[in-house]
């Protein structure tokens, strides 16, 4: 009896859940995804954007699994990550924590921000490739005093977050047209058609971008910091095995054809 | 001769020194003689044989590379997701072994189902060749075992929810069913106690037995002989030494051949290792990145690609889709009687069997039907070789037709496959029920169509032409 009403519920939950989802869905659209540069092999961008990381995400959102000292890896010294990456009293062996609980994310966010180590390879869909989703993301935050931050996004709609990057990008609007599907009249669409700046960022739209390009390509090599590394291995990986099976096929061909 | 010498009647020249030590002591030379230097294989076989060796290797792949993940690895709800990403980040070369594991687990599974074709299209599982199929399939079973537990250990959403759906299968079944699930899981919910439970079949129970299987499967298959493309036997045709004509002793012969087979392989499968570990999602699901949450289904639960055939074999064994096995099982039911016609107690026993099925068919829940469609689709390779009446083994001299319809049948499975990833929708439930329907109809109309059409004369002698 018990796990008969225990089912009920959980199908009602799920239920109303997925309803949700389809009357959100139904509103607004997905928008394409841009493609976000790769800069992954580009160690300046990488600083960049382990400086932006830390001042502008670390604050919330951990990166539990990624240590500091890894930062070596892209051409910084201890020194460097100690004075210029590191706040409060951790360690450069320690790996990035943040001082916020999960209580009081809840909170003051409405959820717990998620931690940010793999973060590009969970976000990665048939829609495109996880850094696509965060440079887009990033990049269409909008006023929105629905919401309870003040702040609403193109590709997250009803997101937890606020803008953290609105002093560099300033405020904007979003504007939406209100039309009936063209494959349902009786369900109304809502489709973007562009931005209102409301007050001025430090950084012109072309900088901003560049800004959010060098933060992804941070988050896209610290969820493998040894990707780089694979890649290069892989070539002289490739090479030796292209020699070893013309060694092997030579041999194969010696033994084989005395066999007629 | 391959048959006697394994039980040592081609005793090798005696060996003096180390040799001749350890031969008194242990039958190194026969074994090495039976085994390798005097076991004859044919001399054609082509690029399908490949990937039985292969499998071999990749099997000791997995067996080398997951020793070194369990060092490292904590079967810990709370710690296996962090884990796996410290061997990703701290643990020396540990990104390198984590994706050699991770790619040698869907590489198994292509060289497996290679293998397994070119057994279909050849004819390797008909007499005297049952055995070592049916330990074949056995293999095919424990690997599908061995992934399934293997997939939970990362403690991602899908290894969770991937787990938690399969697990929930088993409650399908009438009367045992919600207890059995319970006993599987040891909780109510895929939990800490099923993770540990899932690491000890992935390391030990699967593997041990998976060995054991694989070396039966060598034994029976040294017992008989390869077939080969030509689906004739070698060892009808022997010189005066008692040696088959058209066989080469595996050793030197097929170890080089292999090697040079195995490089290529190796080259492929590095370039998936160093470039794209991922493979789009399809080797390592984006969704597995994120930490198992219980609290929150994904929208869209799919398994890795290698299951996802059965998986949509199972998606597609809905309430309407009994409603055709209803009918396939009257039609069935109508034709044994007529067959049997002139013996009424077999017509009586078929009648009452067939009424049972269709009455277990109209009142048991749908979903235990669709668990019933996907395992029945496994085990139903068990039965190949008494399914196939063709009165040749190999495609080759099958009518030409024949080759379409094993064409068909590898689209087919390719087809469910894409579709079992694919979120539900009702084109991809209509593509995936005609689909069952002919994966099964190969099956089961296999004793009628296999016999059918011209077939061609087969030679007395290997078809060879020297490399």
């Amino acid at each position: 009896m018990k796990s008969i009403l225990h089912r009920l519920c959980l199908g009602l939950l799920l239920s109303l859940m997925l309803q949700g989802v389809a009357s959100a869905a139904a509103e607004e659209q997905d928008i394409p995804l841009d493609n976000a540069p790769y800069r992954v092999n580009n160690i300046l961008a990488l600083q960049n954007g382990a400086r932006l990381f830390v001042n502008y995400c670390l604050g919330c959102h951990s990166a539990k699994y990624m240590r500091y000292e890894s930062l070596r890896d892209i051409g910084l010294t201890d020194d460097q990550i100690q004075h210029n990456l590191m706040f409060g009293d951790a360690k450069i062996g320690d790996t990035m924590r943040v001082a916020m609980t999960a209580a009081q994310a809840e909170k003051w966010f409405g959820v717990e921000p998620p931690d940010l180590s793999i973060i590009t390879k969970a976000l990665a869909s048939h829609r495109g490739s996880g850094a696509d989703y965060l440079y887009t993301y990033l990049r269409t935050f909008y006023r929105d005093d629905t919401r309870p931050s003040g702040w609403n996004n193109l590709v997250f709609p009803g997101v937890g977050m606020p803008n953290p990057l609105w002093m560099l990008q300033g405020e904007r609007a979003a504007n939406f047209q209100v039309g009936p599907d063209p494959a349902d009249p009786a369900v109304k669409l809502k489709t973007f058609v562009g931005y209102t700046q409301l007050t001025k960022g430090a950084e012109s739209a072309s900088e901003y971008d560049s800004t959010v390009a060098d933060l992804v390509a941070y988050m896209q090599w610290m969820a493998e910091p040894d990707q780089l590394l694979r890649k290069r291995l892989g070539v002289i990986v490739l090479i030796f095995l292209g020699l070893f099976s013309f060694i092997t096929w030579k041999l194969k061909s010696e033994y084989w054809k005395d066999v007629t | 001769m391959a048959d006697q010498s394994l039980h040592g009647a081609h005793a090798a020249p005696e060996h003096g020194g180390l040799r001749g030590w350890i031969d008194k002591r242990f039958p190194f030379s026969s074994l090495w003689s039976a085994h390798l230097t005097e076991y004859y294989a044919p001399k054609n076989l082509n690029f399908w044989y490949y990937f039985g060796s292969l499998s071999i290797v990749v099997l000791a792949i997995q067996i080398i590379s997951g020793i070194f993940l369990v060092m490292n690895y904590k079967p810990e709800a709370a710690l296996a997701f962090g884990s796996v990403e410290y061997i990703m980040r701290d643990v020396n070369w540990g990104w390198l072994i984590r994706y050699i594991h991770s790619t040698g687990a869907s590489a198994f599974f292509i060289v497996v189902y290679l293998h397994m074709f070119r057994g279909l299209i050849y004819g390797s599982y008909r007499t005297p060749r049952e055995l070592i199929w049916i330990f074949g399939c056995l293999i095919f079973l424990c690997l599908m075992a061995e992934a399934f537990f293997g997939y939970l250990l990362p403690w991602g959403q899908m290894s969770f929810w991937g787990a938690q759906v399969i697990v929930n299968l088993f409650s399908a079944i009438p009367f045992i069913g919600p207890d059995l699930a319970v006993w599987i899981r040891g909780d109510y919910v895929v939990s800490d106690v099923t993770l540990n439970r899932f690491f000890a079949f992935h390391v030990i129970a699967i593997p041990l037995l998976l060995i054991g299987l694989v070396g039966s499967h060598i034994i029976a298959l040294h017992q008989v002989g390869s077939n080969n493309p030509d689906g004739i036997e070698i060892k009808d045709n022997k010189d005066g030494r008692g040696i088959p004509r058209d066989g080469v002793a595996f050793h030197p012969y097929y170890t080089v051949h292999d090697l040079f087979g195995l490089s290529v392989f190796l080259m492929i499968f590095c370039a998936v290792v160093f470039f794209a570990p991922q493979f789009g999602g399809y080797f390592l699901e984006h969704n597995n990145f994120i930490p198992a949450n219980p609290l929150k289904t994904p929208p869209h639960i799919a398994p890795v690609w290698y299951f996802t055939p059965f998986y949509s074999i199972l998606r597609a064994t809905t309430s309407n889709t009994v409603h055709i096995w209803m009918g396939v099982v009257v039609l069935a039911t109508l034709f044994a009687l007529w067959r049997h016609r002139g013996k009424p107690m077999r017509a009586v026993l078929f009648a009452i069997g067939g009424g049972l099925l269709f009455w277990s068919l109209a009142t048991v829940d749908a979903k235990f039907w669709g668990v019933v469609s996907m395992g029945g689709a496994v085990i139903i390779f068990f039965f190949l070789p008494w399914l196939d009446h063709s009165p040749v083994k190999s495609i080759r001299y099958r009518p030409t037709w024949h080759r379409a319809v094993y064409t068909l049948f590898a689209i087919n499975f390719v087809v469910l496959g894409y579709f079992g990833i694919q979120p539900p929708s009702p084109v991809a439930y209509a593509v995936a029920l005609t689909c069952t329907l002919l994966y099964f109809g190969f099956f089961f109309l296999m004793p009628w169509w296999s016999q059918l059409g011209a077939f061609k004369p087969v030679p007395q002698r290997l078809t060879f032409k020297a490399h």
